[in-house]
């Protein structure tokens, strides 16, 4: 490798991460040469397609009853605000991101701790690779409600001092943490592997320690290249968070169920599911924006 | 104190990849202020030696010594010695993430512990040497093949390093980039930097080297002055090599 070490596709570019980004084209927006007429045809497609089912499920027979379990907007409302007897479904949903961001820091730390410990070479260290390696197979192959009950229904029965006494959201972020690591650790490590070795060797070569070149040199390039992978999985983790109310905590979805039971209407599942679509969003697109910008680079790495 | 040591020596170092061996008991030794360069066709050791030196590779059997501390010994710190033998690649190899500044100055700051004005003026005052002082913020895939390559240097020297090993520097450079790049080591041997060149450039190490070792098949055939080598080969095998060169129009 000459040139291609140095590649355009290494670094993030801080002005174009703030400039607005150009519309994706599953929205739609025509290219400049089309204008108007492209902007013209999406719109009408648009209207049409989605006219049409509106149509088909109102007329549908049974659509009556449909609106007013699940789109009633009265109860949409209440579940919305909480009743004097059921739980708001938005302050629920707080719990949510809490369990979420807490999860998320934790994941960044752990995940990275085990992608260098198995990656560390020679023999001493061998213990320590079998067991990151150990851990990433489990944890990726174990359901994540069956972590769930284990550490929030196992460890509690233990008795123990401490750690059987700690509430019901700590246990959840917890096993969130456990099953989450495992795949972040291996999206890291599969950064880590996509930087070239003769970076490493430059690194070394300087005089700079194992420990430096990865921290300095290896892990900030293989970091970046992993991003989107990274925001994939963290949009799995907010959905996930909806789990730990097996263990009782009462998050959006079980506030959602508890109103759902009350009211014997559905509403407050809608509502719940607005709630994480909307968050989900903005990280969908976030990544969208960063494989496209990707993509871009690597075809304009490989014309240069 | 230190000007009386020998720079760089080494002694019968033999080297095999398997079954592959590729340096069959080489002994060069390189003093102050010269510049040796290493000649010889593709695959007869010249990057191995070279690798080896830096300790990239380790070695069979034999002794490397440099600045008369023996650095093949048992229990050397590696990255002690690597700060003071600085190595260019033939591709560049800058940090893609860093800019020209921060290529430069990671290796001061981290490894000599050198404070960050300190690494900083040092490393502005070398790119000013090299007519790069205005690349200082770019990052490398901003820079042409020879700038880069004239960054990494900068990057080693920016070390202090008491010998330079440069292994084809300009192999992987457009020809009308080259020029600059020798220029800068031209520069550097005047100043008498202690210097390792491996290249292909024949008419280059006519100009620039003390001495010219001719490596064939894992072992130095012939060294001398290059008036010597090239104008009077004494070995059948350096005859053959330089024909081929200069049929191929590169002398
Ligand atoms: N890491 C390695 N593993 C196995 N074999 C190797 C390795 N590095 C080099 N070799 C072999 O060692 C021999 C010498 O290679 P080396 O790169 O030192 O030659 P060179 O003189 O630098 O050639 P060139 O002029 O093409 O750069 C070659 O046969 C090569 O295949
Ligand atoms: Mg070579």
């Amino acid at each position: 490798m000459t040139a291609g070490d140095t590649g355009p596709d290494r670094k993030l570019d801080p002005i174009e991460a703030v400039s607005p980004p150009s519309s994706p084209p599953t929205l739609g927006r025509g290219s400049r040469v089309l204008g108007n007429r492209a902007v013209l045809g999406s719109s009408a497609s648009t209207i049409l397609f989605f006219g049409f089912i509106a149509v088909v499920a109102t007329m549908a027979p049974g659509s009556e009853i449909v609106r007013q379990r699940f789109f009633s907007w009265f109860h949409l409302k209440q579940s919305f605000l909480g009743t004097g007897g059921t739980p708001s479904v938005a302050e629920a949903f707080l719990l949510n991101v809490e369990i979420f961001t807490i999860s998320e820091m934790l994941i960044l730390i752990l995940a990275l701790v085990i992608a260098i410990v198995r990656g560390m070479p020679g023999p001493a260290f061998f213990p320590f690779r079998v067991v990151a390696v150990a851990y990433t197979d489990l944890f990726r192959g174990v359901p994540l409600i069956l972590v769930l009950y284990v550490i929030g229904f196992g460890i509690p029965g233990l008795g123990l001092r401490f750690f059987s006494y700690l509430s019901d959201v700590t246990y959840g972020i917890v096993a969130l943490v456990l099953v989450y690591s495992a795949y972040v650790a291996e999206v890291y490590r599969a950064g880590i592997e996509s930087v070239p070795e003769s970076q490493n060797a430059a690194a070394r070569s300087l005089g700079l320690t194992r420990w430096q070149a990865l921290r300095f040199v290896i892990l900030p390039q293989a970091v970046r290249r992993v991003i989107p992978p990274l925001l994939n999985d963290f949009i799995g983790l907010q959905k996930d968070t909806a789990l730990v109310s097996v263990l009782g905590s009462i998050e959006a979805a079980r506030a959602a169920q508890i109103y759902g039971a009350a009211q014997f209407n559905y509403a407050s599942y809608v509502v719940a599911a607005l709630l994480f679509v909307l968050i989900t969003i903005p990280l969908a697109r976030f990544t969208d924006r960063l494989i496209a910008r990707d993509k871009r680079r690597r075809q304009a790495g490989a014309i240069a | 104190m230190k000007s009386n040591r020998v720079p760089l020596v080494v002694e019968d170092v033999q080297k095999a990849f398997g079954a592959n061996e590729v340096l069959k008991g080489i002994s060069l030794s390189v003093n102050r202020h010269e510049v040796v360069c290493l000649i010889g066709a593709s695959g007869s050791g010249k990057s191995t030696l070279l690798r080896c030196i830096n300790l990239i590779e380790p070695i069979d059997s034999g002794r490397i010594v440099v600045e008369g501390e023996e650095i093949t010994a048992e229990g050397v710190n590696v990255n002690r010695i690597r700060q003071r033998i600085g190595i260019v690649f033939q591709s560049f190899n800058l940090f893609p993430h860093m800019t020209v500044l921060q290529n430069i100055t990671l290796a001061p700051r981290q490894a000599l512990r050198i404070d960050g004005k300190n690494a900083q003026e040092r490393a502005l005052g070398l790119l000013e040497r090299f007519g790069l002082l205005d690349k200082k913020h770019e990052y490398p895939d901003r820079l042409s093949g020879g700038q880069q390559q004239r960054v990494a240097i900068v990057r080693s020297l920016a070390m202090k390093p008491d010998i330079m090993l440069l292994d084809e520097v300009t192999s992987a450079l457009d020809p009308e980039l080259v020029a600059e790049v020798l220029n800068a080591i031209k520069e550097l041997a005047e100043e008498g930097m202690t210097m390792l060149v491996a290249t292909h450039e024949m008419s280059f190490a006519r100009d620039i080297a003390s001495r010219v070792c001719f490596l064939d098949a894992g072992k130095i055939l012939e060294q001398g002055p290059p008036e010597q080598i090239f104008k009077s080969p004494e070995h059948p095998r350096t005859r053959q090599f330089l024909q081929r060169i200069i049929a191929a129009g590169r002398l």
